[in-house]
Order: structure tokens, then sequence, then C-alpha cells
């Protein structure tokens, strides 16, 4: 079991699986998009606009996801110095911020046809993009730090620091006046998504994380073959 | 088990974490007023002056309530408890309605009337098929 965790059995498991995740990335993708763009009914007040939707949750649910990920890594990295921990949370990064952008980008778009303004300084949107920022934070502080320990320091701390943030995103829209409309999905009440809203709305997600995991899966082979190549056979 | 400095670094970062909780709960606390994005008409009935700020109000549509002539688009902004009549000129969103959320932008006259610069559309969580809504409007 042990020897999973060497660098050379790691990569050998990951360009296995490679293959593997793509083409199930692009099975999902393909079925998520038909059943999002063609198959799925138009909103009654909103009409096709409704379809950013299928892209602009999940993309933000992603986002949120990979960050806390990282954040609970963090604290793994700082309390037990876990070497192995800083190479997953720097690979998953990349994917978040970009997932976190394009739930910004495509709020903007969604919101200037039926709020009528492209942004607002409202809670939810403007702690969304203070996620961003963190995320820019944590992928340049491996470029700006000196040296590969203070670095990982770095960026752990700028996760831990950050992770505050993601509940406010989450109760923004509960806790204050906002423009951004209430969630539509609880786990205690009734979600106001009608069922053949909410199967597009799933299947995207299941698309994006997977997309997300063959992005963290290249990255981090490109940082194991890194530690291979200094010549280390052991994290 | 984990040694000592393991169990010292864990009491470090986490003693770091709940203080920057607490000071990032005491900024929000503090900054309150500027985190929400609109007030009910209830909260301008009780404001202590009437400003000459730009603000925005936010609320339902009352029903009946949109006339639309000369002056502009009239309609009054209700929270269910009280109620403010705004003037708007200009273009509004899609999805401004009568009974919808919208929030208005602009200057307080009085505490009964509001001159706004910009309408927006407030969505609400629903997202259902046409068939399905008219159906629900039947029943």
């Amino acid at each position: 079991m042990l020897n999973y965790f060497k660098p050379k059995n790691l990569i050998q498991i990951i360009n296995r699986s490679q293959k593997f995740v793509f083409i199930i990335f692009i099975l999902i993708l393909i079925l998520g998009l038909v059943e999002a763009l063609i198959l799925s009914p138009e909103d009654y007040k909103q009409s096709d606009s409704v379809r950013i939707m299928y892209v602009h949750v999940p993309a933000a649910w992603i986002s949120l996801g990979i960050f806390s990920l990282i954040s609970v890594l963090s604290f793994g990295i700082i309390i037990f110095k876990n070497k192995n921990f800083s190479l997953i949370t720097k690979s998953l990064a990349p994917s978040g911020f970009v997932f976190n952008i394009i739930a910004l980008v495509t709020g903007s778009i969604w919101g200037k046809p039926t709020w009528g303004t492209w942004w607002a300084w409202d809670a939810r949107i403007t702690s969304m993009l203070l996620l961003a920022i963190f995320y820019l934070m944590f992928i340049l502080s491996w470029r700006i730090a000196g040296t590969e320990d203070k670095a990982v320091k770095l960026s752990s701390y700028i996760a831990i620091f950050g992770v505050i943030n993601v509940p406010i995103i989450k109760f923004s829209v509960d806790w204050w006046s906002t423009l951004h409309q209430p969630a539509s999905i609880n786990l205690l009440k009734e979600t106001s998504i009608h069922s053949s809203m909410l199967l597009p709305l799933g299947i995207m997600t299941a698309a994006f994380a997977l997309f997300s995991l063959l992005i963290f899966l290249m990255k981090y082979n490109t940082e194991l073959i890194k530690i291979k190549n200094k010549g280390l056979d052991r994290l | 088990m984990y040694g000592k400095k393991v169990k010292l670094r864990a009491v470090f970062i986490l003693s770091i974490f709940v203080s920057l909780i607490l000071v990032s709960f005491l900024i929000i606390k503090s900054l309150e007023e500027n985190v929400v994005y609109f007030k009910s008409p209830t909260e301008i009935k009780v404001l202590p002056e009437v400003t000459k700020k730009k603000i925005r109000v936010g609320g339902m549509v009352k029903k009946n309530s949109i006339n639309i002539n000369q002056s502009g688009v009239n309609f009054v902004i209700t929270d269910f408890k009280n109620e403010l009549i705004v003037n708007y000129k200009g273009a509004i969103p899609n999805l401004f309605e009568e009974e919808k959320g919208v929030v208005a932008e602009g200057f307080l006259q009085d505490r009964n009337y509001f001159k706004a610069v910009k309408i927006l559309a407030k969505h609400d969580e629903n997202y259902m098929p046409p068939e399905v809504a008219e159906s629900l409007k039947e029943n």
C-alpha cells in the first residue's frame, strides 16, 4: 500500500487513469450539454436565458468545493508538514480558479437580461470576487515566495485565511438583502427548481467535477515528474 | 501518537484561525450598513433623516400599482408592512413585473416618495417550465 505513494508508481497510475477520466468527461459533457441546451424546458419567466444556470451554478459549486478542499489540506500541511498535500493543493488551485472566473463571467452575462445590470456590489457577488482574489493570491504565492518551503507555508496560510470567506459566500443571500436570489437547493427544504431542470444541472456538475479531476491529474503528474527528476524517489 | 511539535503546530494554527474568524466577524458586523444591498420601505420609514445620498430600496412591486404616463413609470414598492411610491424614467428590465421583486436606485424625496434613476429586477429562486407555472396558477 505504501508503495503507491512513491512518485514512480503514482505516475503510472495517473497516466493510466487520465485517458479513462477524459473519455467519461467527454461523454458526460455531451449528455449534459444536450440536456441543458436542447432537451430541458425553458423557464416560465426567464425563457431561454435560464440555460446559463447550467454553467453558472456548477462552476460556482466546483470553485467553492475545490477551495474548501485546498483549505482542509492546508491545515494538514501546516500541522503535519505533509509534502504530498502541498503538491495536491498546488495542482487543485488552477481549475478552481478557472471555474470561479467562469461563475463570475456567466453571472454577469445572466445578470444583464434578468436583473438589468452586468454587475452589482451585493454581498454574494462581492464575496465571490474575493474568492477569486484568494485563488489568485494562492497561485501567485508559489511564484513570489523565494524557496519551496516558504511557498508551501505562504499558500497554506492564504488558503486557511480564505476559507472564512466560503461560509460567507454560502449564507450571504440569507444574512443580508442582496440582488442575487437565495439558494434554490437546500438540504432542509424542498428545492425550488423543477425536476426537468435539476437533471441537466446535476449532469453538468458531474461533467465540471470530472474536468477538474482531469486538470488536477495532469498538474499533479507534472509535479510528481518534477520531483522524480530531482532524483528524490520519495516524497 | 503525534509528537509534541505536531500538537503545538495544531494549537498554533487553530488559534490563528479562530482569531481570524473573530476579526472577520467584527469587521463584517461593523460594515453591516454597507453590506446590505438595499433597504426595505420599513427601514426607510424609520430613517432618522431623509438623506440626499443615492440609496437603493427593494421589495415587491405592489399589485395593480404600475402606472405608465408622461412622467415615466410610477409604481409602489411594498414589503407588506410599509409602502413607497417610486417614479422612474428610462428602460426597465424584462423581469420587472407586478408582485415580483425589484430594487430601485435613486434619491429619496420624502419618506413616501422616491425618484429612481435605475431599476433592477430581483429574481426569485423558483425555476420551472411554463406548463408547470400555468398549472400552479390554476390550482
